[in-house]
């Protein structure tokens, strides 16, 4: 057995010098702190994305694009194929905990600062797989062609619209037409299993080649970790193992909430039905939905939904760009006014997602 | 050593940029030349289709007082309301907020957008929440017992 590993092992050592990169592997660390426990959610969205992966690729064996088919094949993966329904179920609950964890390793970047110097690239590229994470929600949301996913589609393609001059055009490319029809299907559909995966993997490989070059990130007042160390834990195998433990425990998560509370198809989208009452869009949309609410039609002699989404855009720049306005934190300062900004970000978005959800 | 290399650079200078302007441009040409093709493949055709001018709606009795129906008007959703008393309004149910179908609500009377909450007056007019404008309203004819709807010109 051993002797087989053996000159597998040595027969790709001679051809790619493997040997390097279990040196550098067996020389990775991470540091330990009160803070290390935040390490994990970047692994758990990994993990999540790559259950995405697997659960969207067997959907594809059954799904059909089409006005006229697409509900149905869901239909049929739900009723007739077997198991088709925990897959189906997988694929909605793994897409939400995906954000959520995405939503929480993002905030624990922001909270100890590891955007600072020299991981600035490391935050962008995950800002853009976030956002890319909100796209594949949205496609997706679409595809099974029920009520609530038409009219989500519809509003949240006007929205594009609603922007000034490249608007209108944008609306269109979407859509592919003036209207959410099959050709929004198709489109979307396109957009969800190959443009959208293959942007992503894009930024991922560059994420996790940065993440392995530079090391983990540690607080602001913490030494750096390149070697053995007391304040350190070696990657591999300690680190490594206790990922792959909390791997297990979100999978089990995943198979609770999958089963117990399987995802709803609902009704199929009709183009001449009104919009049912109660509808709103998927949770992490619920914020921004809930504050364009709030705006007038008009503000002064502003379109209100225009300065709505102008304010969301501004927001997610200077989000996006924090590393590069952030000097305090990069010249190894504490930005305290900072933290409460963020404090004050959690907040508003905890509370209107509840309004959201209650109103 | 500078003042001697001067008078020799100066052709080699403009043979560069000439070079360097038949490429640059070549270059601009040859990326047009794909570009064009594959912005213009993105925007969808125009659609055809028929213009629709008017539609029937059904017979009057069929429409209860006091409700309202949606009815396709080409490709397009139309409210037509019957108010409690009796008479006959048709709006288009696009709300003009974000493009979602309106319904109307008996119990406040009014039309409403689930959507944001918008609400509309059996005028048509925008009463309540986000909706900048009021809804397209529609011609309502009544012949004998069928009622049509056609464009406000």
């Amino acid at each position: 057995m051993s002797g087989i590993w053996q000159k597998t092992y040595q027969w790709i050592d001679e051809r790619v010098q493997l040997g390097n990169l279990v040196e550098f592997m067996g020389k990775k660390y991470v540091p330990l702190h009160r803070g290390s426990i935040w390490y994990y959610f970047g692994g758990v969205s990994l993990f999540l994305f790559i259950i995405q992966v697997v659960t969207g690729i067997l959907l594809l064996l059954y799904y059909k694009g089409g006005e006229e088919l697409a509900f149905e094949s869901i239909q049929f993966v739900m009723s007739r194929v077997a198991f088709g329904w925990l897959i189906r179920s997988i694929h909605s609950w793994a897409a939400n905990l995906f954000i959520l964890a995405a939503f929480i390793h993002m905030f624990s970047v922001f909270f100890e600062k590891a955007y600072r110097p020299p991981r600035e690239i490391t935050w962008v590229t995950g800002m853009m797989m976030f956002f890319l994470a909100l796209g594949f929600g949205f496609s997706g949301y679409l595809l099974p062609w029920n009520e609530l996913a038409f009219f989500a589609t519809k509003v949240g393609t006007d929205i594009a619209g609603v922007i000034p001059l490249i608007g209108k055009p944008i609306m269109v490319f979407l859509r592919g037409g003036e209207e959410v029809t099959g050709a929004t299907l198709t489109r979307f559909f396109g957009f969800h299993v190959a443009v959208l995966p293959g942007i992503f993997t894009v930024f991922l490989a560059v994420h996790l080649l940065l993440v392995q070059r530079q090391g983990m990130s540690v607080p602001l007042g913490h030494e750096e970790v390149h070697g053995p160390s007391e304040k350190a834990m070696p990657f591999f195998p300690n680190f490594l193992l206790r990922d792959l433990l909390l791997w297990l425990l979100v999978l089990n998560l995943l198979a609770i909430l999958a089963v117990f509370f399987p995802w709803e198809l609902g009704k199929k989208a009709d183009a001449f039905a009104p919009a049912p009452a109660g509808i709103r869009p998927e949770w992490y949309f619920l914020f921004m939905f809930q504050t364009l609410k709030y705006f007038p039609g008009k503000i002064w002699f502003l379109d209100g939904e225009l300065l709505g989404i102008g304010l969301f855009g501004v927001v997610a720049l200077l989000w996006v760009m924090v590393p590069f306005w952030d000097r305090k934190s990069a010249l190894g300062k504490r930005n305290r006014l900072l933290n409460y900004i963020g404090i004050a970000g959690v907040f508003y978005i905890i509370v209107f997602t509840i309004l959201g959800w209650l109103l | 050593m500078a003042m001697s290399d001067q008078p020799a650079q100066i052709p080699t200078t403009s043979k560069r940029d000439f070079l360097k302007y038949i490429l640059g441009g070549g270059l601009i040409a040859w990326g047009t030349s794909i570009l064009y093709p594959v912005l213009s493949y993105l925007k969808p055709p125009p659609e055809g289709g028929v213009e629709v001018t008017s539609v029937k709606v059904g017979a009057l009795s069929s429409l209860a007082k006091d409700s309202g129906t949606i009815v396709r008007f080409g490709n397009k959703p139309v409210i037509v309301i019957r108010t409690a008393a009796g008479s006959l309004h048709a709006f288009s149910a696009t709300c003009t907020h974000l493009d979602c179908t309106v319904q109307y609500r008996k119990d406040f009377g009014v039309i409403w957008c689930a959507c944001h909450n918008g609400k509309y007056d059996l005028t048509g007019r925008n009463i309540s929440g986000p909706p900048p404008r009021p809804l397209d309203e529609f011609r309502v004819v009544v012949q004998g017992d069928d009622v049509y709807i056609s464009k406000k010109s």
